[in-house]
């Protein structure tokens, strides 16, 4: 079976599908809404193909494939994934059935939303799995458009300044990618896009810089690490759920994964020379986005600053140069796409019924919703790093990942944990405790089972990875170690004998 | 800087996994089903926490089989589940460990656990949530279970978290009424204070001493792996941690406001195990401490001291029967600390012992006072209840004499050796403090004591006492036995308690012969005293006058002991509010100003002179696929013009 090309099938199918719904009549909702669920469901059962049949043990690229495309240009159709995006393909296709669960309400426009949604599906499949320079910029653009669509369109109040914010930051961040793709391309000896091919091309440091800033400035948006964060609360505002969703779980990721990608393997002496810059963001972002969530008047705004703090912690997991800061932060991109995904379908259940999302406008859910309160704690505690949960995993494994680099940086980046439990238990008691004041409230209906069937598997692993994150990390581990040596294969930082290292 | 990487350990302990696995068991069944099986809850949850008992004894036994011997020839019993985290040479393994010290906290946790859930079965009877509350219950002890057992830190502090969060829960339990929900939130949050400093204390001992295990850090403190001021860091930063959960000074805030709380809740996670926790983590790890540079130990012994005589001072002028029990309870934590401090190690685990049982009675016989009077917590409005209702009166007398040390109560044998122990390190002061504190403790548990069950019956208008039913009564009679009997677990000249804890904890210096006599002579004619006093100004006629005339001599000492010494106040001022002005002005200036306002601004910029903006927004679907064609377009000439060259 190894043989069949699980992943650039699992890359087209919902692609595929797109095209298929756009057969359909538009006024069958139901027909659009069983197919896309199919498809998605489809989709995931092909990559656990892949993920069957990855080899745990290796840090190579697997699975994947590499035609000719267009051969003058140097520009190849080539795939391929290790254990750094093997997880990122995993989590991708995992949400998007429960995904379209969340938008089975969705009753305007429903068969471009399902379309815009798979064609989504596969940008972020292909950017995961990219291996050509070009095809990469193809896929990580075609995963901008349809996000854009889905906030402008089916968005809330404010979609439009939303979308447009969402779409300026990220287009400015991916035009001088793309400049600094096409000047490796001319770099490169013989001119390719092929990303293995680009590794290793020799290149003067103040180049390295340059190209490096060119890439961070595109990832560090999409991150999105402080200061360039503020088109994320908007976004994620007025995107629908699903939108919200994916946004945070995924795209997000999309930074995170490009600078382990590209940034440092890239130009690893420029890398090297801004990790203490870096660094600093990352803290920056850890207490600065707890202290801003705090403040949020607005459940989904306080998600969103909640996202900056979360992935401050990848970031300073990946830059800190030890495999655990790799490994972990690597892990903690997954743990945030369950909780925080989870999190934003919770609040979308709370907008059906209530239809706000201002947290004044709530209070005492716990009484008239038990289980919906319930299940927002629970998966409120796996975001504030509660240990036998998920989140603590990821967040250990970078904090102890930064002490063995640098031990006096782990302090302030310690502290954030105490500021998750500050700003998201006095949300759930705004939102859940205290007297019910309002009839809505008092009457609102608890859970269903649409609802538990989108939820409960976020659930079983978000309690799997607290528990037992080892068939995780085993197969993050080799790659995360590959992408470490990079960072620190050189005399700018003083070694001080890397954890975990192989010589 | 490198981490030793560990192989699972040996796989002994045949019944670890099943003390912790039956509550887990329970929690699990009751929170799902806990609606369903309604007044089945109750037993169920009792049952679990049974049925961990017995897995406890058969445990004990197998401990008490193998051959153990002293230092290096200790023999513990392991079980290992799996690798939990593994990355490079780091790895943390899911394993718990048997041996003296862990089985005595096992007994604890079960034993005082079974008591107070079966007492539970008629205290919450008439609660809407019975289910829920005895899952959390179950979670709680599954919870502390896996705190004792655990053989790591980190393992630890999974456990060590999840009482954290059973005492979130369990404080909120009514969560309808706002200030019980704040709370539940301070404590979490205090704690989650005490808990930064514990996880950066792990890891630094993860990297300085290459392992999480406790077996490994003590053995690189005892033979000098850890330099010694990574161990004075490293000790002091998890005594931060136990300073949190154990409710010492400056951390203790959070205890007085979790008598929010259901009694039984005060009763078992507020008094008689969580809060010893941090107790127990020190005593855990007590070669660290001895291996630190500076001299940590003495600083835990006066952070307990001062705790210990600061806490009594309010609970003196506390009316809150829950309120003055708890601040007793940090009072007495802080007894522990002081025991620990001066290398009595397991003389503290003693009076945590004694403590659970006396201080627990004391608890439940308050919860059953407060059912007999519709809630009523104000110690003005009750008097001569004894007679109205003898069981939980005269149980209550037993925890009143235990701890205010009166021969032959547990209390006094392990204050007693608290105070011995003290001194015979050479710490008078320390031991003054000892003194004073139980002093205090005598006159504000007899004031306590005598106000609400000696004297004239003093009930609330409308109210009709009754003694506690039979399910509540089971808790506190065995309870009442314990806290008169157990001192005989370490009665001088045996001393059975200590020696068996000796492997773990070695042995503490005490004094002898006449002082030893002495010593005790004074601790009890300073509790006797402090009865005394007790009984002239509250009972004795005529003691309202003296009382007045006392309080208006002491005005502002016991206005400020009143308001808790406003240390409530103190840290709003210096923390929480400085603290809320940062986040406003990052919220407001920061991020709406001057970050949004640049990109606004911008916006405008670009917008003001093309219109670009007002086009992209009018028809935003055509000119978005318009504008990436032109990147696309772009993009291609390049590469044309460059292939073509």
């Amino acid at each position: 079976m190894s043989d069949f090309p699980f992943l650039d099938v699992a890359i087209f199918v919902p692609l595929g599908g797109a095209v298929l719904i756009g057969l359909i009549p538009k006024d069958r909702h139901d027909v659009i809404r069983w197919a896309s669920l199919f498809v998605t469901l489809a989709a995931f059962a092909v990559t656990l193909g892949v993920l069957v049949n990855f080899e745990t043990s290796s840090a190579d690229f697997q699975l994947g494939s590499q035609a000719e495309w267009i051969k003058d240009w140097g520009i190849s159709y080539s795939t391929g994934i290790d254990g750094i995006s093997l997880f990122m393909v995993m989590l991708t296709s995992f949400l998007m059935p429960l995904c379209v669960l969340v938008s089975w309400r969705i009753e305007t426009r429903v068969k471009p939303y399902f379309i815009f949604l798979l064609a989504l599906e596969t940008g972020m499949l292909g950017v995961f799995s990219a291996l050509d320079m070009f095809l990469f910029y193809l896929f990580w653009e075609a995963s901008l458009v349809p996000m854009y669509f889905l906030i402008g369109m089916w968005g809330y109040q404010n979609r439009l300044y939303a979308a447009m914010k969402f779409f300026l930051f990220t287009l400015v961040g991916s035009l001088l990618m793309l400049v600094a793709i096409l000047f490796l391309y001319f770099a490169a000896g013989d001119p390719s896009f092929g990303y293995r091919e680009l590794l290793g091309t020799p290149l003067a440091l103040d180049t390295q810089r340059l190209l490096f800033l060119a890439f961070f400035a595109s990832f560090a948006v999409k991150v999105p690490l402080v200061p360039l964060h503020t088109w994320l609360p908007d976004a994620h505002t007025e995107a629908p759920t699903a939108g919200s969703v994916m946004l945070a779980a995924v795209l997000l990721k999309m930074g995170a994964y490009g600078l382990i990608r590209f940034g440092i393997p890239l130009f690893p002496d420029a890398a090297r020379e801004l990790v203490p810059v870096i660094m600093g963001l990352a803290i920056v972002g850890i207490i600065y986005g707890a202290l801003v969530a705090a403040m949020q008047k607005d459940l989904k705004r306080l998600i969103a600053y909640s996202s900056v703090a979360h992935l401050g912690f990848v970031v300073l997991g990946i830059f800190v140069g030890s495999l655990q800061g790799m490994s972990g932060g690597i892990l903690q991109m997954v743990n945030h796409g369950l909780s925080t995904g989870a999190l934003f379908m919770l609040v979308g259940m709370l907008y059906d019924r209530r239809h706000t999302r201002q947290i004044a406008d709530f209070g005492g859910l716990g009484k008239s919703a038990p289980i919906i309160a319930g299940l927002f704690l629970f998966v409120a505690l796996s975001s504030i790093g509660l240990p036998g949960l998920n989140g603590f995993v990821g967040e250990f494994l970078i904090l102890v990942g930064t002490y063995v680099r640098y031990s006096w940086w782990v302090v302030p980046a310690t502290f954030g944990v105490v500021l998750a439990a500050i700003y998201l238990l006095w949300a759930y008691q705004r939102v859940f405790q205290g007297p019910l004041t309002s009839e809505p409230n008092r009457t609102m209906p608890d859970i269903n089972v649409r609802e538990v069937i989108m939820l409960a598997p976020l659930l079983a692993l978000i309690v799997f990875i607290g528990v037992y994150p080892k068939p995780f990390l085993d197969r993050i581990n080799p790659s995360a170690e590959k992408v470490v040596r990079q960072l620190n294969d050189s005399s700018v930082i003083p070694q001080e004998g890397l954890a975990g290292e192989v010589p | 800087m490198t981490f030793a990487a560990s192989t699972l350990p040996t796989d002994e302990a045949t019944f670890a996994q099943l003390i912790f696995g039956a509550p887990l068991l329970g929690a699990v069944l009751l929170l799902f089903f806990g609606k369903r099986l309604g007044k089945l809850s109750g037993i169920i949850g009792s049952a679990t926490v049974g049925i961990a008992f017995v897995f406890g004894v058969l445990s004990f036994m197998d401990l008490t089989s193998i051959a153990t011997g002293h230092g290096e020839n200790a023999r513990v019993l392991t079980k290992s589940w799996f690798t939990w985290i593994e990355v490079g040479d780091f790895n943390v393994h899911m394993s718990l460990v048997i041996d003296q010290l862990s089985i005595v906290m096992v007994f604890v946790i079960t034993g005082v656990g079974f008591l107070i859930h079966v007492y539970s079965i008629g205290y919450m009877s008439s609660e809407e949530n019975y289910g829920r509350f005895f899952a959390y219950l179950n979670l709680f002890i599954a919870a502390m279970l896996l705190l004792v057992l655990g053989d790591n830190l980190l393992v630890m502090f999974i456990g060590w978290e999840g009482v954290g969060l059973c005492s979130y829960l369990l404080i909120g339990f009514w969560f309808e009424d706002r200030a019980n929900a704040t709370a539940a939130k301070k404590a979490f949050v205090v704690n989650r204070i005490g808990d930064f400093s514990f996880l950066l204390g792990i890891f630094l001992l993860a990297v300085s001493a290459g392992t999480l295990t406790f077996a490994g850090i003590n053995e690189s403190a005892v033979s000098g792996a850890i330099g010694g001021s990574m161990a004075t860091v490293g000790a002091l930063l998890l005594f931060g941690g136990a300073a949190g959960k154990s409710a010492q000074i400056p951390l203790y805030v959070w205890l007085p406001d979790a008598m929010a709380g259901p009694t039984p809740v005060s009763a078992l996670i507020h008094a008689a195990t969580m809060v010893t926790a941090g107790v127990y983590m020190v005593a855990r790890t007590f070669p660290l401490f001895e291996a630190a540079s500076f001299d940590v130990l003495l600083l835990v012994a006066w952070v307990g001291g001062a705790t210990a005589v600061i806490t009594a001072i309010v609970a003196a002028a506390e009316y809150d029967i829950k309120k003055i029990l708890a601040y007793s309870t940090i009072s007495q934590l802080g007894y522990m600390f002081l025991a620990l401090g001066v290398g009595a190690y397991s003389i503290a685990i003693f009076h945590l012992v004694t403590h659970a049982f006396f201080k627990a009675l004391m608890f439940l016989g308050s919860g059953s006072v407060m059912h007999a009077l519709d809630g009523e917590t104000d110690v003005r409005r009750m008097g001569g209840l004894r007679k109205v209702m003898p069981i939980t009166g005269w149980t209550f007398m037993m925890g009143w004499l235990a701890i205010c040390g009166i021969v032959p109560f547990s209390g006094f044998f392990s204050k007693d050796a608290i105070l011995a122990g003290a001194w015979a390190d050479g710490q008078y002061v320390l031991w003054g403090l000892g003194v004073a504190t139980a002093a205090l403790t005598a006159f504000y548990m007899s004031r306590l004591y005598l106000r609400v069950f000696e004297g004239g019956v003093v009930m609330p208008e409308g109210t009709h006492a009754h003694d506690a039913p039979p399910t509540m009564a089971a808790a506190l009679i065995p309870l009442g036995i314990l806290s008169l009997a157990a001192g005989a677990l370490n009665f001088p000249g045996g001393l059975t308690f200590e020696h068996f804890l000796e492997p773990v904890l070695g042995e503490p210096e005490v004094a002898h012969g006449l002082t030893a006599w002495l010593l005790g002579g004074a601790a009890t004619v300073v509790a006797v005293g402090g009865i005394a006093v007790a009984w002239a100004l509250y009972l004795r006629a005529g003691g309202l006058q003296v009382r007045d005339r006392t309080e208006r001599m002491l005005g502002p000492a016991v206005r400020a002991a009143r308001n808790k010494l406003y240390v409530d106040r103190t840290y709003e001022t210096l923390i929480l509010q400085p603290g809320r002005d940062l986040a406003v002005f990052c919220t407001e200036v920061v991020d709406r100003k001057i970050i949004d306002g640049a990109v606004n601004g911008t916006g405008k910029l670009v917008a003001g002179s093309s219109e670009l903006l007002r086009r992209l927004q009018t028809g935003y679907v055509r000119n978005y696929a318009a504008a990436f064609l032109v990147g696309v377009v772009v993009v291609f000439s390049i590469l044309i013009v460059r292939v073509a060259a």
